[in-house]
């Protein structure tokens, strides 16, 4: 089964995420790289590292990488080139928002879906499908 | 090039950081999310005191530029954490070549400056011009560079490194932002000195003070 590495700035948001991918779909493999070595807010390369061994340990189906921000890719990038070569293939990074985007490729993953379908799943835009189709474009409450 | 003065420098570094770390906040705040100084100060700090717990092998100058940038990486975060880490796990594995850092020539020296900044360069997909940490530190290798081939010793192109990129931190000053977080602000990123080309200069400032004994 294919395996989700969330990383974000904040410990405490990807803790919440993580809970709610639990109830979601609790037999995938979630492993999160929050905040900096000392728990402060940004993003540690080292962590992410971490947390892509950690589930490559267990998962040799691949992992979807989601992100909060775009500067963590750049933690991102660094944790990668200390990866193993191997590991490294079956690492996918999604472009999807963070919290639609880990539910959706974790109900995708539960139901044994392979690493490029999970990915496609991650990556549905922000915003689509979460209010009904017949909500004022302009954002503004319902008549 | 040895190991103890890149201890030298780091230590020196993460003083000056703590002493500037309002100074580049400030400067963060006015175009970018205001943490660079407290980012900077904690991630030095924890560096400072992993050197003072004896945590890094002092004698071979590589290996211990790799564990500072990942110490910088995994404590500074955001961009800059992970750009500065770059830099010094590059310049780290360039180094590798000379195990002991003794026999390593300026023209040698400078393409691990080099190697550094490309790191950073390849990194963030940025380049100079572009009101980035770049500005300070491409002049600097540049003028290393120009310094190594008219004869200067270490100290000499490490002052005319230092030299360049503070002139390279004070030309961001009209730079409209086009990478990180002050490209947000557009047009009303100009007027503002860059804070990662700030702290650059000022780390390559301190390099050049521990080069010349004068720390």
């Amino acid at each position: 089964m294919v395996a989700l590495v969330l990383v974000g700035h904040s410990p405490e948001l990807l803790r919440g995420l993580r809970a709610m991918l639990a109830q979601a779909a609790p037999t995938v493999l979630v492993s999160v790289a929050g905040g900096t070595d000392g728990g402060t807010l940004g993003t540690s390369a080292p962590m992410i590292l971490a947390a892509m061994r950690r589930v490559f340990a267990e998962a040799p189906d691949g992992a979807v990488v989601l992100l909060d921000l775009g500067s963590a890719a750049l933690a991102l990038e660094m944790a990668l080139d200390d990866l193993a070569p191997a590991d490294r293939a079956r690492v996918r990074v999604s472009r999807g928002a963070l919290v639609e985007g880990a539910v959706r490729a974790a109900v995708e993953a539960a139901g044994g879906a392979p690493l490029t379908a999970v990915l496609a799943a991650s990556e549905v835009p922000p915003g689509q499908a979460k209010l009904p189709d017949d909500w004022p474009a302009d954002g503004s409450a319902p008549a | 090039m040895s190991g103890a003065l890149v201890a030298g420098w780091l230590r020196l570094a993460a003083s000056r950081i703590a002493a500037e770390r309002v100074h580049l906040t400030e400067l963060d705040a006015a175009i970018g999310d205001g943490d660079h100084g407290i980012n900077l100060h904690r991630g030095f700090g924890a560096l400072e005191a992993r050197l003072a717990a004896g945590d890094f092998a002092m004698d071979a100058p590589g290996p211990l530029l790799v564990l500072a940038g990942r110490t910088i990486t995994g404590t500074v975060g955001g961009a800059s954490g992970a750009l500065y880490g770059r830099a010094l796990q590059r310049a780290g594995a360039a180094l590798e070549a000379w195990p002991g850092g003794s026999g390593v020539t300026l023209a040698q020296l400078a393409t691990v400056l080099r190697a550094a900044v490309d790191g950073v360069a390849a990194l963030g997909r940025s380049r100079p011009g572009e009101k980035t940490m770049l500005d300070a530190l491409v002049p600097a290798v540049v003028a290393f560079e120009a310094a190594g081939a008219t004869g200067a010793d270490l100290a000499g192109a490490l002052q005319r490194a230092a030299d360049a990129a503070e002139a390279g931190a004070r030309d961001t000053l009209p730079l409209l932002a086009t990478k990180g977080r002050a490209s947000y602000l557009g047009e009303r990123s100009i007027g503002h000195l860059d804070p990662g080309a700030v702290s650059s200069a000022l780390l390559l400032r301190a390099l050049a003070d521990v080069a010349a004994g004068g720390a």
